[in-house]
């Protein structure tokens, strides 16, 4: 049956992920986009709550919400609206308080949904309830992730890794992070896996943090890996180099998360559109649905274009998100979504300013904050344009090397 | 016909066009500033023929009068998110996709260019129940509950099809839907049972009219109170088979109290028709109706509701249209998709190339996204909760992104794009009008 509103029973869980971002980081989102890499401690007790939300079963409001197919028996044909969704909607409402900060929550970062979408139940054990960021750009491989250049050599009973990493988000504050390398370079991709290596590890050096355009709140590190040797059991997923499965494990991931940034951008966007609309109703422009949109004023036109464009974002995210809950390949789902909301999300902040005029672009207002704040949600975890191949990979069938 | 046999139409249409050129270069038309209106009659006048009174119709008599109006009921709210049709959704979606690719899409391109769709396409269509879905069960209705849904799923299955035989075929479902859901207990004895027969009556729901920035809150066409009569006047555009049409459901502004629809039978005095082709829809042969002084009884007016209702049924339209938008997009994409794997340029195929595969992809992504935009809006109408705020969405989504896809199609196909061979270049006429029309389809 046909429903895409939201279950009256994820209401509680919206509304307190509203209440945090509206008690909690809304009013720290200036002083952390002002004072970039100072720690904000105020998320420290949050990140308590937010493990309590967890704990309290398919509600998640964060980045261990990931894991497929763990909810339970279903029965053949039964809707399930699980944690996929639970969690995109959280992060919606956290990131309509401030994106910076929800990626500076403690507990979840992406390299926890790497855990908990790959990790063994021994590895959940172990690393579990930890806070675990994820590091795979290199200085000459971004989107291209095949070309990574760190290797993990088995030294007995310890992989030994070399490499360069940079963009590590929230690389500095994490107690682990998941990098990515290669065991045999020779072999492409297939040989590509993702090892937990404990922050304090000696052969960890950090190197510097980035000064960033946005997500100011959040620390982008830069590492260095030298003879950085883990156990072997930090290893995520099969040790095996499968040619044939290819890069399939280590991509698992990304069909869990990008539904998850793609929420990201949808909370920035509506961010910037309510207050948009506020400001404008100040002024005396108001919004009317029922009215055709180009019978009322330009600014309504163009409101309303950006608001069609943020509820396309919005259903395609937690259409992708409803997939995964009910066990749906949503590979092509997830890449729509993410890259539909990236998109949406930059071009929505960026027409709130205009519409503002000095009131959007001055620091007084956090609209330039967001414009500054979205362009990053097009571009981590597979940009736009890496979104739009393997969408169109799969909508004509076409391989890798078919279509590079 | 041979050189020198030439028929009468085209000798007098030598001798109009003398006249013409004269009139084309004579000042006297600019002096009047009537150029532009000698010139459109010249040209309609020349394509269409003349102005003709409305077709001559059955006498809809009333039956059976229930007490009060039957309505379908709103449905339950629904617990959870889900994406998934009932099964009585996906029954007709799966027999109205099945009858489009069988039937409407080898019929289109003919319908599009004789600008009509042969009877028998339309009466398959009536015999699969699509314009009943409005109507209530006590009235011969398929449906208990409301089912914009269902609706939805329909038009979005027929235009995949094509568009344009979607519009000529659905167009007397409107009529049916919005008597179903706003008319009296006397005006749905008369006109419904004729839509649960065999033989529907060829009917439109008429809101939109010719000047620019329409706005169907603010109409031009005015209901004047005479006694206990009202008089219309005014001019109603683009309705599907305006000349065939037995019964028109007109929207005038009702004198001190706003919009309102009103149930006209062809045949009353002041009723006329006339051709008004366009870009597309041609298989629905638009066009315009006329009303000059047309007197009605104090009971033509559909019953309830006010202006909530009329509102209501601008936005059961605009959801409609926006359907229809969804189902001829997906065609694009279904159609371009082995064209441009297919298709060889620099030694391989031109799918190869990002700047081709990812026009392809945002085909899919718009379509995807105005989709579920639709089913958000439909889904909470068929709750019986408030869906302006979301139909509007899903509209200007649809009028944005349908035009879009329509152009990308023709783009990917090149020169062969923009000739008639491919199906393409219809889209493109089509999917514009998910942004002009209104009213004229109902969900």
């Amino acid at each position: 049956m046909i429903n895409l509103e939201i279950p009256k029973k994820f209401q509680p869980l919206v509304s307190q992920a509203h209440q945090v971002a509206t008690e909690v980081f809304r009013p720290i989102s200036h002083k952390y986009d002002e004072e970039e890499h100072a720690y904000p401690k105020e998320l420290d007790m949050l990140a308590s709550l937010i493990d309590g939300m967890n704990e309290g079963g398919d509600s998640g409001a964060g980045a261990a919400g990931v894991r497929r197919g763990s909810d339970g028996k279903r029965e053949e044909g039964e809707n399930r609206n699980g944690s996929n969704l639970s969690t995109v909607l959280g992060i919606v409402e956290l990131c309509w308080g401030d994106v910076g900060l929800l990626l500076s929550m403690p507990r979840q970062g992406l390299g926890n949904s790497a855990i908990a979408s790959v990790a063994s139940e021994e590895q959940l054990e172990h690393y579990g309830g930890r806070w675990a960021a994820m590091a795979i750009t290199e200085p000459e491989a971004g989107s291209d992730s095949a070309a990574i250049r760190t290797t993990a050599e088995l030294d007995g009973e310890e992989y030994v890794l070399n490499g360069e990493k940079i963009f590590v988000t929230s690389g500095d504050r994490a107690e682990l992070i998941v990098v990515w390398a290669s065991l045999d370079r020779s072999k492409g991709r297939a040989a590509i896996k993702s090892f937990i290596v404990e922050r304090d590890n000696p052969g960890l050096k950090l190197d510097r943090l980035e000064h960033k355009l946005g997500i100011r709140a959040s620390d982008t590190a830069n590492f260095t890996l030298q003879d950085c040797r883990v156990p072997k059991e930090a290893l995520l997923g099969s040790p095996e180099i499968d040619t044939k499965q290819g890069f399939g494990g280590a991509m698992q991931t990304f069909d869990n998360t990008r539904p998850l940034v793609a929420a990201m951008a949808v909370g920035v966007a509506r961010a910037s559109l309510e207050r948009t609309r506020e400001l404008l109703e100040g002024a005396g422009v108001e919004i009317d649905y029922a009215a055709p949109a180009l019978s009322q004023p330009a600014a309504v036109a163009r409101f309303l274009e950006m608001e069609a464009d943020y509820e396309a974002a919005r259903l395609l995210t937690l259409h992708a998100a409803w997939m995964a809950d009910n066990n749906r390949p949503n590979s092509l789902q997830a890449s729509m979504a993410k890259a539909k909301a990236g998109r949406t999300c930059v071009n929505v902040a960026l027409g709130c300013i205009e519409l503002c005029g000095a009131a959007g672009y001055g620091e007084d207002e956090l609209l330039e904050k967001w414009a500054r704040d979205a362009k990053i949600l097009d571009i981590f975890e597979g940009t736009q344009q890496i979104q739009l191949l393997i969408v169109a990979r799969q909508l004509l069938g076409k391989s890798s090397s078919e279509l590079r | 016909m041979n050189r020198n046999g030439k028929g009468v139409a085209e000798r007098s249409m030598g001798i109009g066009l003398r006249t013409l050129n004269w009139l084309a270069g004579s000042s006297l038309l600019d002096r009047i500033k009537a150029r532009r209106q000698v010139e459109r009659a010249l040209f309609r006048t020349s394509k269409e023929g003349f102005r003709t009174a409305t077709a001559a119709g059955r006498t809809f008599k009333a039956v059976q009068k229930l007490a009060r109006p039957a309505r379908q009921a709103a449905g339950k709210p629904r617990a959870l998110f889900d994406v998934t049709p009932d099964e009585e959704q996906q029954m007709f979606q799966e027999a109205v996709r099945d009858f489009a690719a069988a039937e409407v899409r080898p019929a289109a391109q003919a319908a599009d260019a004789e600008r009509a769709t042969p009877a028998e396409l339309l009466a398959k269509v009536d015999e699969l129940g699509v314009n009943m879905l409005g109507v209530p069960e006590e009235l011969g209705g398929a449906m208990h509950e409301q089912a914009a849904v269902t609706s939805v799923l329909v038009g979005e299955a027929l235009a995949h099809g094509d568009l344009g035989i979607a519009y000529a075929a659905l167009a007397p479902g409107a009529v049916a839907t919005a008597i179903g859901h706003w008319g009296t207990a006397e005006q749905q004895a008369t006109y419904l049972p004729a839509f649960s027969g065999e033989d529907v009556p060829t009917a439109a729901l008429a809101l939109l009219e010719p000047q620019p920035l329409f706005d169907p809150l603010k109409l031009e066409t005015k209901a004047r109170r005479d006694g206990s009569d009202w008089v219309l006047d005014g001019a109603k555009s683009l309705l599907a088979r305006a000349a065939d049409c037995e019964l028109f459901v007109v929207a005038a502004e009702a004198e001190d109290l706003g919009p309102a629809l009103f149930a006209i039978e062809s045949g009353a005095a002041g009723l006329a028709t006339e051709p008004e082709p366009a870009m597309g829809l041609r298989p629905a042969a638009s066009g315009r109706l006329l009303l000059e002084g047309v007197r009605l009884p104090g009971g033509a007016m559909l019953g309830e509701g006010g202006r909530d209702a009329y509102s209501e049924c601008v936005q059961r339209a605009r959801l409609a249209w926006s359907a229809v938008a969804v189902g001829t997009s997906q065609a694009v994409l279904d159609y371009v998709i082995p064209y441009v794997n297919e298709r060889s340029a620099f030694g391989e195929p031109i799918s190869n190339r990002q700047a081709v595969a990812f026009a392809v992809s945002d085909i899919g992504i718009e379509t995807d996204g105005m989709r579920l935009a639709v089913y958000r809006a439909a889904g909470r109408a068929d709750q019986g909760k408030d869906f302006t705020r979301e139909a509007a969405l899903a509209r200007r989504l649809c009028a944005a992104k349908g035009m879009t896809i329509g152009s990308e199609g023709v783009q990917l196909l090149g020169g062969h794009g923009f000739v008639k061979e491919h199906p393409v270049e219809r889209w493109y006429r089509d999917l514009r009008a998910a942004g002009v029309m209104e009213g004229a389809l109902l969900v």
